[in-house]
């Protein structure tokens, strides 16, 4: 419908209520008679709790309840949800541990929740959490996936040998060595691919309400998927799901962080079930580095055979992943998932890689932007530009020479993606363009007046978006002809509302204004996943697709026998009757459905209608970076200068909102390569990283002017053309950085620079690079 | 215990009763229920929480509520015009998508107000680097860049 249709730059629809302080993230919700909670925290990353005596904070002012293992054990609550599925290298199934939301006899992490006290203020339960005296008797720990499965390695779990996991295995393992053995050059190289936290805006939260005269509980919390979320959370409280409810507001941001049934889900539940009360828990800023999953943490012995004429012949990766000290469902699937994305958009017949899952006591893991894309996408993509340098190719031209052609579409690669379409060719072309790769070596030089090191770098990202799954959307008419649309999926921040009114405005020519968009509450939504994993575009918008095609089916039945003609036409929100000039809007023809004498004999009443769109198939989105970057060669402070983006998302919904998605996206990957760590001390396990001050984040001076270009190449995986969004930016930044850090710095001899590349870390890199070549 | 703060927020006189360590950001939240403002961190550095004290842009999380006895305090919900018109920053902040999740985004908008007022027409690298106290995860900040410069050059334009 006009400025508002599939493809235009609408302006957000949720944007004036957010503008105006009118959002509801879960702490600005407030419910009488209201608890609050806190959680005391293993200062320790291995310890066995020797005691624990709560008695000085029962007694504490304002204190209604303090809980520890022994309150969880006998509630009725079982372990929270445990990830499964995966087996060990002997095909034993892999190590699942109990999860109970309070630690029983050990600790295993910096953060492990110990005991969770109940009071009337925050300042009240905080207070009395201080007054909890646990008596630990401290282990040794380990922290690092590159330690954490050697011999003698410290246990995380006593009977979980070597801290294994599980492994995961893909790809040909006997043409892979075929081709190695035939290989003229062979490129090798340890990635390692640092931990890093979501840091969200808005750190995670929840309110517990047991309705004990009902016998029913409802969780207000910040998550991704509220009908998965609610299906987990039953199976933990041993109830079916219609005995709870699971409401999401606004979700300040989580890039897969705050998917999980985390701990203290559980906690207010509890508490809420011992007070008779509603428990409210918010995480600090400074807690949420302690108490949050992270992600990302792997480390990559990666190795590329080439023919002489740099032709990719085979791919060869050994990765460790750090599981952190528990599992959940997701926390595990950026080890194997997404391991597609390193077969990148190349021809290479031959690909194995082989992943060990480790243990280790840091924080639980899960999927933070990307989930595996980035990290497989910096392997393949570095390993790319080394083999360019080796063989003194450019990279652009080493990367074309790869590329799979749009005439072998569709094109199995050698590992799991199965590539439906693309035209990477010419994405590469429109990038070298932008950017005037041609003036680059002019550029550099200028540059090395002002005693700047100027450096270039590309990357060819492919990704998997929209996993196969499924979608519900829902659209109900109200009497007096306006709509509410309803779908599983949970914005946290990407513009679903906006979207999926332009779908339905667009289909039904009913105006935004009169579309209410309704999510995150499992009382309301009827069928559905969520958001994750860039699907939402595919398979919820989909979805809306199917069920506002089978309102325009049934109105155009009911309007041809109001209008007492065969066959009606529908465009632009009008029926309009073949035979005479009568026409009716699809307002007048809802509220004409409600009264039985306006439909055909044995027609139910009214237009609402529910789709339960699902998709055997994921998309490929892919794309191009380039970096150019300066490197001042006395601080090694990093400045970017250019940064230019050609993406094949497929269809376009929205340009506004996917460039929002992908400039985002880069922030993130960018902040990755360039500041962000999450360390630990390997002696002790402590989180040295555990605030804003310590822990960088990506301010708005570090970046320029980002320039986004669209490539379009639908696919027919899905109704609408669409490949996902939500993390090409992040995929395809890492690498593409990280090329240009090392270009800049090619001509000291440097191979490749470490993530995050501080100007401490450059400057070191530097000033080795002198020394070695004195 | 209790002190009795009084203050003006958003063109209305209040008081309320507070503990001595309560934060401004607290009694703004907690005590009158304006859950606009919003808090990011607790060290100072994300400017979720950023209003306007006598006009001039303050992080609430940082200021107890009795330092702010007797001033005026305006919040994002005190920005739009009294019929309800959203203010040019607020109008820029969504045609150039400056905002996804929007936690960050009362502050935001209430430093990209301040920006405009003390550097009417700065360019993108003083905005940049004047945001240094604002962090945002979603956006990568282009659409927040752009549309303090946008709503500067408009907000310049009524003074005028």
């Amino acid at each position: 419908m006009g400025e508002f249709a599939i493809g235009q730059p609408v302006t957000r629809f949720e944007d004036p209520r957010l503008l105006r302080g009118g959002g509801r993230y879960v702490d600005d919700l407030a419910i009488p008679g209201m608890l609050f909670g806190q959680v005391l925290r293993s200062p320790h990353a291995h310890a066995k709790i020797k005691s624990i005596d709560i008695s000085r904070a029962k007694a504490a002012p304002g204190v209604a309840a303090v809980l520890v293992n022994e309150d969880w054990a006998t509630s009725g609550f079982g372990d929270l949800p445990r990830a499964e599925g995966k087996k060990k290298r002997d095909g034993s199934p892999m190590y699942r541990p109990h999860f109970p939301a309070l630690a029983k006899d050990k600790v295993r992490y910096v953060g492990d929740p110990v005991a969770f006290v109940v009071a009337e203020t925050v300042e009240q339960a905080q207070d009395a959490a201080e007054l909890i005296d646990v008596d630990y008797e401290i282990l040794p720990c380990v922290t690092s996936v590159a330690l954490g499965s050697e011999p003698g390695a410290p246990l995380v779990w006593d009977d979980c040998e070597n801290n294994i996991c599980f492994v995961h295995l893909e790809g040909n393992k006997e043409k892979t060595e075929e081709a190695f053995a035939k290989a003229d050059h062979i490129i090798k190289k340890r990635f390692v691919i640092t931990r890093v936290t979501a840091a969200t805006m808005e750190t995670r939260g929840s309110i517990g309400h047991y309705d004990k005269a009902a016998d029913r509980y409802t969780i207000y919390t910040t998550l991704q998927r509220a009908l998965n979320f609610r299906e987990e959370l039953a199976e933990t409280l041993n109830i079916p799901e219609s005995r709870l409810r699971v409401v999401a507001g606004d979700i300040g941001g989580s890039f897969g962080m705050k998917s999980g049934v985390f701990n203290e889900v559980g906690l207010v539940l509890l508490g809420s079930k011992v007070t008779g009360r509603p428990v409210k828990w918010v995480c600090t800023r400074s807690e949420s580095f302690i108490a949050d999953a992270h992600g990302r943490d792997n480390v990559s012995d990666a190795e590329m055979a080439l023919d002489k004429n740099g032709m990719f012949m085979g791919l060869r990766v050994r990765n460790l992943v750090n599981m952190g000290a528990y599992t959940q469902p997701g926390t595990d699937a950026g080890a194997f998932s997404n391991l597609g994305t390193l077969a990148g958009v190349y021809l290479t017949p031959a690909i194995h890689v082989d992943v060990t899952a480790v243990y280790t006591n840091t924080n639980i893991m899960r999927p933070f932007r990307g989930n595996g894309r980035p990290e497989a996408a910096f392997v393949i993509e570095r390993l790319v530009d080394l083999a360019a340098d080796e063989l003194g190719i450019d990279p652009a031209e080493i990367r074309r020479r790869n590329m799979i052609p749009p005439e072998k579409m569709p094109f199995q690669t050698g590992l799991s993606f199965n590539l439906d379409c693309g035209e990477f060719e010419q994405v590469l072309d429109q990038s070298l363009e932008m950017v005037d790769y041609k003036g680059f070596e002019a550029r550099r030089a200028e540059a090395r007046k002002r005693g700047k090191l100027r450096g270039i770098g590309m990357s060819y990202t492919i990704e998997k978006a929209a996993a196969p799954g499924y979608e519900g959307a829902e659209v109900r008419f109200d009497r007096t002809g306006s709509v509410t649309v309803l779908t599983g999926a949970v914005t946290q921040g990407q513009g679903h509302e906006t979207v999926f009114k332009q779908i339905v405005s667009d289909t039904l020519g009913i105006h935004p204004d009169e579309i209410h968009y309704l999510q995150g509450d499992t009382d309301q939504v009827f069928f559905g996943e969520g958001t994750g994993g860039s699907r939402t575009a595919a398979l919820g918008g989909s979805a809306v697709t199917v069920a506002t095609g089978k309102v325009v089916d049934k109105a155009k039945k009911i309007a041809a026998h109001m209008m007492g003609v065969d066959e009606v036409d529908f465009a632009e929100g009008v029926f309009t009757a073949r035979e005479t000039n009568r026409t009716l809007s699809m307002k007048e023809v809802a509220r004409a459905a409600m009264s039985p004498k306006n439909i055909p004999q044995g027609m139910e009443l009214g237009l609402n209608a529910t789709a339960a769109y699902h998709t055997t198939k994921q998309n490929y989105p892919n794309g191009c970076h380039i970096v150019e970057l300066e490197i001042d060669e006395d601080t090694g402070q990093v400045e970017m200068d250019r940064y230019v983006v050609v993406d094949d998302v497929g269809t376009v919904l929205n340009p506004l909102l996917l460039k929002g998605q992908i400039i985002g996206g880069i922030s993130q990957g960018v902040g990755q390569m360039l500041m962000e760590h999450i360390r630990f001390d390997p002696q002790d396990g402590q989180n040295l990283t555990g605030s804003f001050m310590d822990y960088a984040m990506p301010h708005a001076e570090i970046f320029p002017h980002i320039d986004i270009k669209s490539h379009s190449v639908p696919t027919k995986t899905n109704i609408l053309g669409v490949k996902g969004a939500g993390e090409a930016g992040c995929v395809g930044a890492l690498p593409a950085v990280a090329n240009a850090l090392v270009d800049a710095l090619s001509h000291l001899g440097v191979k490749h620079v470490e993530m995050p590349a501080t100007p401490e870390r450059v400057w070191r890199i530097m000033q080795e690079a002198k020394a070695g070549r004195a | 215990m209790d002190i009795e703060v009084k203050m003006t927020v958003n063109g209305k006189a209040v008081s309320g009763k507070v503990e001595a360590r309560t934060l401004l950001v607290q009694f703004i939240r907690e005590h009158l229920r304006m859950t606009g403002t919003h808090v990011g961190c607790d060290t100072t550095q994300c400017g979720c929480c950023v209003v306007h004290v006598d006009g001039v842009a303050m992080k609430s999380c940082t200021m107890l509520a009795v330092q702010a006895e007797g001033k005026a305090i305006t919040t994002i919900e005190g920005l739009a015009g009294p019929d309800g018109e959203l203010h040019p920053m607020q109008q820029a902040f969504r045609d150039h998508h400056g905002l996804q999740c929007g936690f960050c985004t009362p502050g935001m908008v209430m430093m990209g107000v301040d920006i405009a007022n003390r550097l009417p027409g700065a360019d993108e690298k003083t905005v940049r680097h004047q945001l240094e106290g604002n962090i945002c995860r979603c956006t990568g900040y282009q659409g927040i860049v752009e549309a303090i410069m946008d709503a500067s050059a408009v907000m310049n334009a009524a003074r005028s």
